[in-house]
C-alpha cells in the first residue's frame, strides 16, 4: 500500500514562519523577540502578532545588546527565546552573542541550559553595499557555544528550524534572502530534520560539490552544465556546519576523489576554509586532485551592481572550479 | 522593619565576605590563586544590604569583582573558594574561577568579566518572571565605570519600557581601575541618570547597610507590584588596588592615603556592628563569638578547596552543549 503524504507548496520565508508558529502553539516558553516583527515587515513573523499577541511577540527598541542579552536571561530562566535579527546587525550584538549566550553555559560549569535561537536574514546579491551584506557564520564557526543551522530551501530550512527551537543550547539560524523566495514541497504533517545530518542534493561520480544556503542552487545549476560535458557532479549540502556531517562529505569524497567546495562568506577562513581542511586531513588518500575552495573575493560588498556580482562565487565559476579539479 | 535574625544575618554576610576577601589576598600573595582576582572589602554593606532585600529565589547577576554578591546573595563559601582555586568541586567546577561565579540553585545567573555584559541578562531574568507570571525580581550589580557602558543604557531603556522587575545597583566605588567617575561620568551621580528613562533614580550611602536595604526593599516593591525598575547607586570605597597586585603595575597613585583614610572611618562593618550594639540587638560579645565562627568557617572553606582535587582531563570536553555533539 502506498501512503500518500499531503504536501503544501510554499516559500523559504512561509517555512520559517510556520515553523515558529506551530512551535509557538506547542510550547508556550517559545517566544520571539526583534524590531519591527509584530506588523511582519520581514516577511517571516507576518500573521504571529495576531495569534500569539504582544507578550509574546515583542517589538524591541534598536538595542540589540539589550535584546540578544534579554534572550540569554529569559532563556536561563527557563523560556525559550528566538531572536529575529540580521546578519549584519549581529556585530552591534556580539558581545551578548559571545559573551553570554556562547560562554555562559562552559563557564559556569554545565549548570544552565540555553534554548535560545537568534534568527539572522543574510542580505547579499541585493544592492545593500558593504554595512548590509555580511555572511558572518564562519566567525560564529570560531567560537565554541552555538549550533549553526545554515538551510538552502523551503523544507529543510522548516524541519530544521523546527529541531533548532527545540534544542537546548544557543542556535544561530542563517536565512539567506538570495533563496527565502524559493519554493518547495513541504509535508503537512509535522517533521522536523536533526541538526548535523547532510543531505545529498544531486548524486554524481566525477566530483564533489560542498555547498550550503543560497550557494547550493548555483552548485546545483553548475552541475547541471557540467553533466551537458559529461562531468557528473555530486552536490552535498552540510545544512549545519555546526555539528558538522563531515563523514557525509568524506564519504562523498571517497567516491568522486574530487572537491571543490563553495561558500559566499569572504573566502579566507571560511567554512569552505574549514571543510577544505578537514578533507585534505581526512580525506587526503582519497583526492585525486587539489581541494578548490571558492569564496567571496576579500573585499567588502560593492553597491554598483557592476560590481557586486564580481564578488561572489557564481555558476559558471563553480563548473570552472570543478573543471580545474578534473584536468 | 528588620528583626534580629536578620539584622544579624546582615552582621555574618558582611563578615563572611570581609573574611573570605582576606583569605583570597592571603592565597594571591602565596600563589595558590592564579589569574585575576578583585578585592570587594570596603564595599561589604552594599551587596549584604541589596541582597537581604531579596528572596532566595530572586534573581541576581554582577561583574568581575565577583565574591562579594554571591556571598552576600547567601552562597556557599566552601564551593566558592574550591572554585578560585580551580578545584572540580568548585561551584562553576573550576572553569569559572574568581570573575565568574554563579550559582543557579539561588539565582545567582553569573557574574561577568566583561562589563556591563551581565545587564541585559537579568533584564531578560525579569522578562522570564513576566512571561512566566511570577513575581521575582533581578538585581544586577555593576560599577561606575560600566555604567558608562551601552549595555547599561539599552537594558535600563528596555526595563523601563516593559517595565520589568530589575533594580539596577551601580556600585559607585568612584573608581574604575585608575579613572575617577568624576571625570568619566558626565552627571554629578550615576542614580541621575535614571531620570532620562523616567524611573526612579536613589543614591544612597553604600556604606550603611540599612540604608541600601532601605532603598532595595523600596525598589524590590516597586518592581514586584509591577512599577518597573529602579536605579540604586551605592556610593562606597574600595580599600585595595583595583585587582590584587595591581599594585607592582599602576606606578602613578590615582586616589590619596587621605582619601583612603576617610573611607575606612566609615568601615561598613563597624558601622553595622555599632548599630546592632546601640540598638541592644547583640553584644559585643555575641559579635565577637560571630566573627569567630565566621572566620572558621572560612578556614574550613580553604581547607575543602584546598584538599579538593583539580578536575580530571577528560572534563576539558565537558558542559559546552547540553544537548552534545561531537567536539574535536
Ligand atoms: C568591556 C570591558 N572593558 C574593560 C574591561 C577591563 N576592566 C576590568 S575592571 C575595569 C574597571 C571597572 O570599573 P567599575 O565598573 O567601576 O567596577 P569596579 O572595578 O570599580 O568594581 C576595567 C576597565 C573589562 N573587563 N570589560
Ligand atoms: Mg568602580
Amino acid at each position: 500500500m502506498v501512503t500518500q503524504t499531503q504536501t503544501r507548496n510554499i516559500t523559504y520565508t512561509q517555512a520559517i514562519n510556520e515553523a515558529m508558529r506551530e512551535e509557538m502553539r506547542l510550547d508556550e516558553r517559545v517566544f520571539i523577540m526583534g524590531e519591527d516583527i509584530q506588523k511582519g515587515v520581514y516577511g517571516a513573523s507576518g500573521g504571529l502578532f495576531a495569534e500569539f499577541g504582544g507578550e509574546r511577540v515583542r517589538d524591541c527598541p534598536l538595542s540589540e545588546n539589550a535584546f540578544f542579552g534579554a534572550a540569554v536571561g529569559a532563556a536561563a530562566v527557563g523560556m525559550r527565546p528566538i531572536v529575529e535579527s540580521l546578519s549584519s546587525f549581529m556585530w552591534v550584538g556580539m558581545d551578548q552573542l559571545v559573551s553570554q549566550a556562547a560562554k555562559m553555559r562552559y563557564m559556569f560549569g554545565g549548570q544552565v541550559n540555553l534554548p535560545i535561537v537568534y534568527r539572522a536574514a543574510m542580505y547579499y546579491g541585493g544592492s545593500m553595499a558593504a554595512h548590509h551584506s555580511d555572511r558572518s557564520h564562519p566567525l560564529f564557526m570560531n567560537i565554541p557555544g552555538f549550533k549553526i543551522v545554515f538551510a538552502s530551501n523551503a523544507y529543510d530550512g522548516k524541519g530544521l528550524l523546527k529541531s533548532a527551537i527545540r534544542t537546548n543550547d544557543p542556535v544561530i539560524f542563517w536565512e539567506d534572502r538570495t533563496i527565502l523566495g524559493a519554493r518547495a514541497e513541504v509535508p503537512e504533517d509535522d517533521y522536523s530534520i536533526p541538526l548535523g545530518v547532510a543531505d545529498v542534493k544531486r548524486q554524481g561520480s566525477d566530483a564533489t560539490i560542498v555547498a550550503i544556503g543560497g550557494m547550493v542552487p548555483r552548485a546545483l545549476t553548475a552541475a547541471d552544465a557540467l553533466a551537458a560535458e559529461g562531468i557528473s557532479a555530486e552536490v552535498i549540502d552540510p545544512r549545519t556546519l555546526v555539528p558538522l556531517d563531515k563523514a557525509a562529505i568524506l564519504k562523498s569524497v571517497a567516491k568522486t576523489g574530487r572537491l571543490v567546495v563553495v561558500d559566499m562568506a569572504h573566502k579566507t577562513c571560511s567554512a569552505a576554509s574549514e571543510i577544505a581542511a578537514i578533507v585534505a586531513m581526512e580525506g587526503f588518500w582519497d583526492l585525486q586532485a587539489p581541494i578548490q575552495r571558492l569564496g567571496t573575493i576579500n573585499v567588502h560588498i560593492p553597491f554598483s551592481p557592476a560590481l557586486e556580482p564580481l564578488c561572489y562565487p557564481t555558476n559558471e565559476s563553480i563548473a570552472e572550479a570543478v573543471r580545474t579539479t578534473m584536468s | 522593619m528588620l528583626d534580629k535574625t536578620a539584622l544579624t544575618e546582615m552582621m555574618r554576610r558582611m563578615l563572611r565576605i570581609r573574611h573570605f576577601e582576606e583569605a583570597v589576598i592571603n592565597l594571591v600573595e602565596r600563589g595558590e590563586i592564579v589569574g585575576a582576582a578583585h578585592s570587594y572589602i570596603g564595599e561589604e554593606a552594599v551587596a549584604v544590604g541589596a541582597c537581604m532585600a531579596l528572596r532566595d529565589d530572586d534573581w541576581m547577576t554582577g561583574n568581575h569583582r565577583s565574591h562579594g554578591h554571591p556571598i552576600a546573595k547567601g552562597g556557599n563559601v566552601r564551593t566558592a573558594m574550591a572554585e578560585l582555586l580551580g578545584k572540580r568541586t568548585g561551584i562553576c567546577k573550576g572553569k569559572g574561577g574568581s570573575m565568574h561565579l554563579a550559582d543557579f540553585s539561588i539565582g545567582i545567573l553569573g557574574e561577568s568579566g566583561i562589563l556591563g555584559s551581565s545587564i541585559p541578562v537579568a533584564v531578560g531574568a525579569a522578562l522570564g518572571s513576566r512571561l512566566q507570571g511570577n513575581d521575582r525580581v533581578a538585581v544586577c550589580f555593576f560599577g561606575d565605570g560600566a555604567s558608562n557602558e551601552g549595555a547599561f543604557h539599552e537594558s535600563i531603556n528596555l526595563a523601563a519600557i516593559w517595565k520589568l522587575p530589575v533594580i539596577f545597583l551601580c556600585e559607585n566605588n568612584q573608581y574604575a581601575v585608575t579613572s575617577s567617575f568624576k571625570e568619566m561620568v558626565a552627571s554629578d551621580n550615576i542614580s541621575d541618570r535614571a531620570a532620562a528613562y523616567s524611573i526612579p533614580g536613589v543614591l544612597v550611602d553604600g556604606q550603611d547597610a540599612l540604608a541600601m536595604h532601605e532603598a532595595v526593599t523600596q525598589a524590590v516593591a516597586r518592581a514586584r507590584s509591577g512599577q518597573g525598575p529602579t536605579l540604586v547607586e551605592g556610593r562606597t570605597y574600595r580599600y585595595y588596588d583595583h585587582s590584587l597586585g595591581l599594585g607592582r603595575i599602576v606606578r602613578d597613585s590615582y586616589r590619596d592615603d587621605d582619601e583612603l583614610e576617610q573611607w575606612r572611618q566609615r568601615d561598613p562593618l563597624d558601622i553595622h556592628r555599632a548599630h546592632l550594639i546601640e540598638q541592644n540587638i547583640a553584644t559585643p560579645e555575641e559579635l565577637d563569638a560571630l566573627e569567630a565562627q565566621v572566620k572558621a568557617e572560612i578556614e574550613e572553606a580553604v581547607t575543602f578547596a584546598r584538599e579538593s582535587p583539580y578536575p580530571d582531563p577528560s572534563e576539558v570536553w565537558e558542559d559546552m552543549f547540553a544537548d552534545p555533539i561531537p567536539l574535536e
